[in-house]
């Protein structure tokens, strides 16, 4: 088997440290527009990385193949790319497949091979798992068997692109302005160790979730060996890959909506519950004791996003920054207040949402200061 | 016969300080001190001495010194003078050698051999003089998932328990312990927040008032079980085993049968309490099962069911075994787990030690993806706040303290809990030796000791970088070997140090 933290955690670390700013914004109307403005937002906060990593996701991406899977995936060499498209064919019905325009970028060297296909799913499969669980056992394959090749990018009418750069040097790099979408996040790295590997920036993504985070998570232990109960295994070694497993159990699989993942990931003091009524008292209790190995405790400040829905959501206690703010149809989230005001001077809201409360913005959901956030 | 043992204990009497006004013979169980009238003199009698330094403590003109005796054969590494003297002790009396508390023994103490790590730079540590610090722990079973209808819980979860700290205080019998230091151990759990077990020997009525701080046992001798005691108690645990003495059954002698144990054990006066080694209603698996099913039905399912056993080889399995006939709390006592009388070579020489058995155990119950169906409470030799956090970081939810509670009341260790005088008044029925004991200073000193250790795992805590309890739970992470080889740092699931 490929071992994957090799190339993303090369000294062996327990795992992999790094810290960032992260960017989110999203129309609730579905209004699209391109790159250009979540481009100037990230280097404004241009410091808080390293240039060891950047990257961007985009939801409402291919409205012409909306009901394909889109796999962004990444080779090392030429090899990975013949057995990876062998693999592909085998398993899925082949759309579309072509080159992810790039072009040259002061700042972004060795780019791998990066190549995207848009796929069906063959109607003969078994019937057993779901169409979902599919996707994500042959994603899984490629990334760990298969020496040279990363998919990352898996969901219908999203694309993440990503490398090892300062985040606007990595939108130049991928043309980023020539793409619409409503909803945009994006993340500029700063890891510790100074050997990057391409698939090791954010977003992480799985399906159609997309997360990016900046944080270190004092329970990465805890909530690893947790995941690993339910079949995950955590080969990259970082947080947002335990973050972005968590969502996809807590939501796919268990059916649970985003408020109370919320409760999950930062749940409400003990102390803060004796005050809450007796139906939320046992609600999130409930969550705490069957969930507690999935408390992200620690500094984490995240932006989960999926087809339709941006989510913002720091650690319980707020060791990390997160502005958000409303402007008409536009929800905003960032790290730093500056990056929103560089590129939407004029706000209606502008608020520091409070550790645990998550801030959602959802299609077709009219914004509002507060009431985004749920209770 | 003539005796051949050697004192163990020199009793050095400083004659300028001594002012012969008896208290050490009065305070001594043992006879160790006398006054001689005629000569006006003190003597003591070195042999009997057992080392509690009961006298030395209580002289008012601190006149006493109690210290190993320095007479000493020829130096042997293999034939040591504790070997030696057990030899001839043996060979005098017959029979087997008894002893009392949990292994002596130099075996490894992993607790030592583990390091904790703390936040630097990446991640902030916690204070917890400014931030809340959230010990709070659910003992019982929990479901895999929750289901959500409409924003309503739909899932209700088994019975749990909850506890304030993560530390519970352990098994200790009414009839091996006094009266007073068990209403000291349950007085201590209820202002702490914590549950006290009470043992295999019933649950005297006028302690029943701490039932709500309580956990009742269900031994093999099944002592002093009736309706209000299961119904009273927080939780009901089967024993199985026993750290100190993995396979072997119980014997409380007759003579330290009262009326009042013999109320509250249910059994008549004077006679022998015996606990079977196995219970004779489980010879296996299935058996266990049936028993875990007759107390939930008997308690309506209202309560956790714990059932605990000895840290042996094969505990894993075991525990897993323990979890699928549906246990809710698995209890798992380590070598170095206490007791008021063990054979001694049963004692130093059978099961593991507590820290490789959470490690193995909490590595199968997640294998087997059982973990979260149970709450995993570690036994057997705490020492103080850092062995605790370990213990949970390796992979328990709670841990039970025994020892460590006796010894905050006053115990020093001699290990004489099976000849029934305690000169400290807690493992004795001695009226004479338990009225010593003050069940509210006991309390006391309980609850300071472990009010201590809380403020500690606190501090542990927000130094990692955590503020809940469930964070460090099993998070190994957190832990590096030193001084351990590579098959122990693999048992116990941890990088070495500096790696």
């Amino acid at each position: 088997m490929k071992n994957l933290s090799e190339v993303n955690n090369p000294y062996e670390d327990e795992k992999v440290i790094s810290c960032c700013s992260i960017f989110g914004m999203m129309s609730v109307e579905g209004r699209k527009y391109s790159g250009t403005q979540i481009m100037t937002a990230i280097a404004n906060m241009h410091d808080r990385g390293n240039g060891l990593g950047g990257g961007f996701a985009v939801y409402g991406l291919y409205p012409d193949n909306r009901d394909q899977y889109a796999l962004h995936v990444m080779y090392l060499h030429r090899e990975a790319r013949i057995q990876t498209e062998e693999y592909v064919r085998e398993n899925f019905t082949l759309v579309k497949a072509e080159r992810i325009p790039t072009r040259e970028t002061y700042g972004v060297m060795n780019p791998p091979d990066l190549r995207r296909y848009f796929v069906d799913i063959p109607s003969r499969r078994d019937s057993e798992i779901s169409e979902e669980d599919y996707v994500v056992d042959k994603v899984m394959h490629i990334n760990t068997k298969i020496d040279g090749a990363y998919v990352f990018s898996s969901g219908k009418d999203l694309g993440v692109f990503k490398g090892v750069g300062f985040p606007e040097d990595v939108g130049r790099f991928y043309c980023l302005e020539d793409y619409d979408g409503y909803l945009w996040t994006a993340h500029g790295r700063f890891p510790t160790n100074s050997r990057a590997w391409w698939g090791g920036a954010h977003p992480f993504s799985i399906l159609d979730w997309t997360v990016v985070h900046n944080g270190e998570l004092s329970s990465y232990g805890t909530n690893r060996r947790y995941l690993e109960m339910y079949g995950y295994q955590c080969t990259m070694h970082t947080d947002t890959e335990v973050l972005a497993y968590a969502v996809d159990l807590l939501m796919r699989r268990h059916g649970l909506p985003v408020e109370l993942v919320a409760k999950v990931f930062s749940a409400p003091l003990w102390s803060t519950l004796n005050h809450a009524d007796e139906e939320s008292k046992q609600l999130y209790m409930s969550l705490r004791l069957v969930y507690g190995g999935l408390l992200m405790n620690g500094p984490f400040a995240v932006i989960i996003a999926r087809n339709g829905e941006m989510i913002g959501l720091t650690d319980r206690i707020r060791l990390r920054p997160m502005v958000a703010a409303v402007r008409n149809d536009m929800l905003y989230l960032s790290s730093e207040e500056s990056a929103i005001r560089l590129i939407s001077p004029q706000l209606d809201y502008c608020w520091n949402p409070r550790g645990g409360e998550p801030v959602i913005g959802r299609l077709g959901e009219p914004l509002k200061e507060r009431s985004l956030s749920a209770a | 016969m003539k005796s051949y043992v050697q004192p163990e204990f020199e009793v050095i009497r400083k004659a300028d300080r001594c002012i012969k006004c008896q208290v050490c013979a009065r305070q001594c169980g043992w006879g160790v001190h006398s006054y001689d009238a005629e000569d006006d003199i003190m003597q003591a009698q070195e042999e009997k001495c057992v080392g509690c330094q009961r006298c030395a403590l209580f002289c008012p003109t601190k006149a006493l010194v109690i210290r190993s005796y320095s007479g000493n054969y020829r130096p042997n590494a293999n034939w040591t003078d504790d070997r030696i003297r057990d030899l001839i002790r043996q060979s005098e009396a017959g029979g087997v050698m008894l002893t009392g508390m949990g292994c002596d023994k130099p075996h490894t103490v992993y607790w030592d051999h583990l390091l904790l790590n703390a936040s630097q730079v990446t991640n902030p540590s916690i204070d917890p003089l400014r931030e809340p610090m959230e010990l709070t722990t659910f003992l019982g079973g929990k479901p895999d998932r929750i289901d959500v209808d409409e924003g309503k819980l739909a899932t209700r979860l088994p019975p749990q328990v909850k506890i304030d700290i993560p530390i519970l205080l352990s098994a200790l019998s009414y009839g091996a312990v006094s009266y007073q230091a068990q209403e000291a151990l349950m007085r201590a759990a209820s202002e702490l927040g914590t549950l006290c077990n009470t043992g295999e020997g019933g649950w005297p009525k006028n302690l029943r008032r701490y039932a709500n701080n309580t956990i009742v046992q269900c031994a093999s001798g099944r002592f002093g079980i009736d309706r209000e005691y299961l119904e009273l108690a927080q939780i009901v645990e089967i024993k199985i085993g026993q750290g100190a003495k993995p396979g072997i059954g119980g014997h409380l002698p007759g003579e330290k049968v009262t009326e009042e144990v013999s109320r509250t054990r249910m059994i008549p006066e004077g006679t022998d309490a015996i606990s079977p080694a196995p219970h004779h209603d489980i010879y296996s698996i299935e058996d266990l099962a049936q028993l875990v099913y007759a107390l939930k039905e008997a308690t309506n399912y209202e309560k956790p069911i714990s059932v605990k056993i000895a840290a042996v080889h094969n505990s894993a399995a075991i525990a897993t075994g323990i979890v699928k006939a549906g246990a809710d709390i698995v209890a798992i006592d380590g070598l170095r787990g206490g007791t008021g009388a063990a054979p001694k070579i049963i004692r130093d020489n059978v099961g593991i030690p507590i820290e490789l058995a959470i490690a193995a155990v909490d590595t199968r119950l997640r294998q087997e993806g059982l973990r979260n169906n149970c709450s995993l409470i570690a036994a057997g030799g705490f020492r103080n706040s850092g062995d605790v956090v370990k213990a949970i970081a390796l992979g328990a939810d709670a841990v039970y303290i025994g020892t460590a509670a006796l010894m905050a009341m006053g115990c020093t260790l001699c290990q004489k809990c099976y000849t029934g005088i305690c000169n400290w008044g807690i493992c004795t029925q001695d009226p004479y030796l338990t009225k010593r004991l003050n069940p509210e200073i006991g309390a006391r000193r309980v609850v300071n000791l472990l009010r201590g250790w809380s403020l500690e795992i606190k501090e542990m805590l927000g130094g990692l970088g955590v503020n809940a309890i469930e964070s460090l739970r099993g998070n190994r992470l957190h832990l590096r070997g030193i001084g351990l080889n590579e098959w122990e740092l693999e048992a116990l699931g941890v990088r070495g140090a500096g790696n």
